[in-house]
């Protein structure tokens, strides 16, 4: 599904290297997460991936199901698949957040030379998704994400997700701001998602949140690079001994 | 203080080709507004009114020339709404395309048809423009009082039944058109004015309003999409207590719009609500310039004005909200901004606030910025592409603005005409 393949990246304006050689394979049907200290390089390769401006590839590739992610502008990568649920919801005042996603829908299938869906198909279908995430119609015509708390736009992300039906699914920090209840209602929301076709990479800094969204492979990332792959157990030898036991283990 | 030459030989020059009509009740009128213009004299580049706005090519001999657009890929405005409609054609009545000027609840004259008869327009003609003649002096407004050509007198003794829209056909590249219209919203009674199209190659308008307590008066207008037409206008407006002023404008293009709006709030309880959407790429300078004066108690003002510019194009807000003595519980609000598209657009931003009342809530506001970059990605990375992403930002800047019309369905008439706008100008 996604493959990363020696992915160097530095910051645009300054000459500081973030990813130092990333190499992962997302395969579809599995949910892979990448945890990390402050500073790892975590949220960068989100934001490299889905192909937010001011940072440089300098040497290495992203492919999703074999087409070159780097070279595509955002939202062609978002019309071949990719999602990223953000750390940081942007609200845009003056947008409603109804319109926002019949756009988004609509622009991605036009992409992808499929039919626009009616105004009546695209409520039946916004109106399911939204129940089940507990997204109240008042939330669906206020602008995106304004006025939001903490816990509402992260539901709003993963019902964007879940209307958008992307083949990969990038979370990043899903889990914070988040309280116990909240990330009860996003993790279903995620979980219900799963299937054998998508894969999932999501990026956390605790363990908590992979109770809820069981991984089947867990990375550690440190300074720019994935450091130890290995399983759910993974996870929890970070929540027990922390990054730094881990850290001293690879150095 | 003497006037300086200049300005006496400027006003002599633009007035040499234009006359007094002979007879009719407008005269005495007229000729009292010729006196307050001798001793103005042309609006000059120097005055500090006219600091951000250069008046020349309008106050010149003659108008520059301006080749009227084809616009054959657009409805014309208000299309859909069911409504009375009136025609000037490079500011000449064109009675053939207008509509019997019959309407339940309104009764409409022409100016030109001003005999010796009483008529109640007497006593509204050039007399709000001249109250607006203190503190700023608005010359263009008195030279528009002596020598308009004709316009519409409407006077709404109910509710009228349904919008009266003048429409403006601009068809010669010379025209130079000076349109005066009066309107009289009596106690109780409610009127909505439609204004639509570039008029001539240059336009100067005068638009007298006078709300009776209770009236009720909306005002919604595009000025057409001429590159090179030229337009000063001015709205002149009174308000009773407990009336409401509602005013909206859409222009897109155009080489040189000034926009006066000087507004009145007499009685207590009265709404006043002045807004603009202003849209130019290139050659463009639009010139927002309002003056709200708070008499009545409990008043409420609002000024909402937004601008988008891009390729060169200049944006120029200049507005005051004064507060009388005694109008106590004044809410005065004021917001100018501009959304800049490039390095070479500019807004220039005058807001003014003077406040002689110890117990009033006024606010204003003024920025000027570029498109969200993080919203832009956010919108980008869920699918919607670029130029569809930055018209959807754009109308959500302007969304304030139109917020303002009250109709839904004229709104939705403005919002498609700014979406058609943006798609003709969505390249660099």
């Amino acid at each position: 599904m996604l493959e990363i393949k020696n992915l160097h990246v530095k910051l645009e304006e300054e000459d500081k290297v973030i990813l130092k050689g990333v190499n992962l394979t997302v395969e579809a049907g599995k949910v892979h997460a990448i945890m990390g200290p402050n500073g790892s390089g975590k949220s960068t390769l989100s934001y490299v991936l889905s192909g937010r401006a001011g940072y440089e590839v300098t040497d290495g590739s992203a492919t999703l199901e074999g087409a070159e992610l780097l070279e595509m502008e955002p939202e062609e990568r978002a019309a071949a698949g990719l999602f990223l649920a953000f750390q940081y919801p942007v609200e845009i005042p003056g947008v409603g957040n109804m319109t926002f996603l019949r756009t988004a829908l609509n622009a991605q299938r036009k992409a992808r030379g499929e039919d626009e869906l009616s105004a009546g198909d695209f409520l039946k279908l916004v109106r399911e998704k939204a129940k089940a995430l507990k997204i109240d119609a008042d939330m669906m015509k206020r602008p995106v994400n304004v006025g939001f708390s903490g816990g509402e736009k992260k539901r709003n992300e993963i019902l964007q997700m879940a209307m958008l039906e992307p083949r990969m699914c990038i979370l990043d920090e899903t889990d914070s701001g988040l309280d116990v209840d909240a990330m009860k209602l996003v993790s279903e929301g995620v979980n219900a998602l799963r299937d054998a076709g998508r894969g999932f990479l999501v990026i956390t800094h605790y363990q908590r949140l992979l109770d809820h969204i069981k991984p089947d492979v867990v990375h550690i990332m440190a300074d720019g690079r994935i450091v130890k792959t290995g399983g759910p157990e993974l996870a929890l030898e970070v929540e027990q001994n922390g990054y730094a036991g881990i850290l001293a283990e690879v150095a | 203080m003497a006037l300086p030459q200049a300005k006496t030989d400027a006003l002599e020059a633009r007035i040499a080709g234009l006359s007094l009509p002979a007879a009719g009740w407008s005269v005495p009128a007229r000729k009292e507004a010729l006196a307050r213009l001798s001793g103005m004299g042309m609006p000059a580049k120097r005055d500090e009114y006219w600091r951000y706005t250069d008046p020349s090519s309008l106050t010149a001999v003659s108008p520059k020339a301006a080749a009227p657009l084809e616009a054959a890929d657009e409805a014309p405005a208000f299309d859909g709404i069911d409504r009375l409609t009136l025609v000037f054609v490079d500011g000449v009545f064109d009675a053939a395309a207008s509509d019997d000027p019959a309407l339940a609840g309104v009764e409409i004259s022409r100016l030109a048809e001003a005999g010796p008869d009483i008529h109640w327009a007497r006593d509204l003609y050039g007399v709000l423009e001249a109250r607006g003649q203190s503190p700023v002096q608005r010359p263009l407004s008195a030279l528009n009082t002596a020598f308009a050509s004709d316009g519409i007198l409407i006077r709404a003794t109910a509710k009228a039944a349904k919008p009266v829209s003048l429409v403006y056909v601009h068809k010669s590249d010379t025209s130079d058109a000076i349109l005066h219209h009066c309107i009289k919203v009596d106690a109780g009674a409610e009127l909505t004015v439609l204004e639509s199209g570039p008029a001539a190659a240059r336009f100067n308008k005068v638009m007298e309003v006078d709300v009776a307590e209770g009236g009720r008066f909306h005002h919604i207008r595009t000025q057409g999409r001429d590159h090179d037409r030229r337009a000063v206008t001015h709205i002149f407006a009174r308000l009773a207590a407990e009336s409401l002023f509602k005013s909206f404008t859409l222009t897109a293009n155009g080489r040189l719009t000034r926009n006066e709006a000087v507004l009145e709030l007499l009685g207590d309880d009265a709404v006043a609500h002045v807004a603009g959407a202003a849209v130019g790429d290139g050659d463009f300078l639009h010139d927002d310039t309002v003056f709200i004066t708070h008499q009545g108690e409990r008043c409420e003002s609002r000024q909402v004005f937004k601008k988008v510019l891009k390729n060169g194009a200049v944006g120029v807000f200049q507005g005051k909200i004064l507060v009388k003595p005694g109008a106590q519980k004044t809410d005065g609000y004021q917001i100018s901004q501009s959304l800049l598209l490039d390095d070479d657009s500019q807004f220039l931003a005058k807001p003014e606030l003077e406040i002689y009342a110890d117990d009033v809530q006024c606010s204003h506001g003024s920025t000027s910025g570029a498109i969200d970059e993080t919203a832009l990605f956010y919108l980008r990375s869920r699918g919607v592409p670029m130029r569809e992403a930055q018209a959807l930002l754009v109308l959500a800047f302007l969304a304030e603005a139109i917020r303002e019309i009250e109709d839904e369905a004229l709104a939705d008439d403005i919002r498609s005409r700014m979406e058609g706008w943006l798609n003709r100008h969505k390249g660099a």
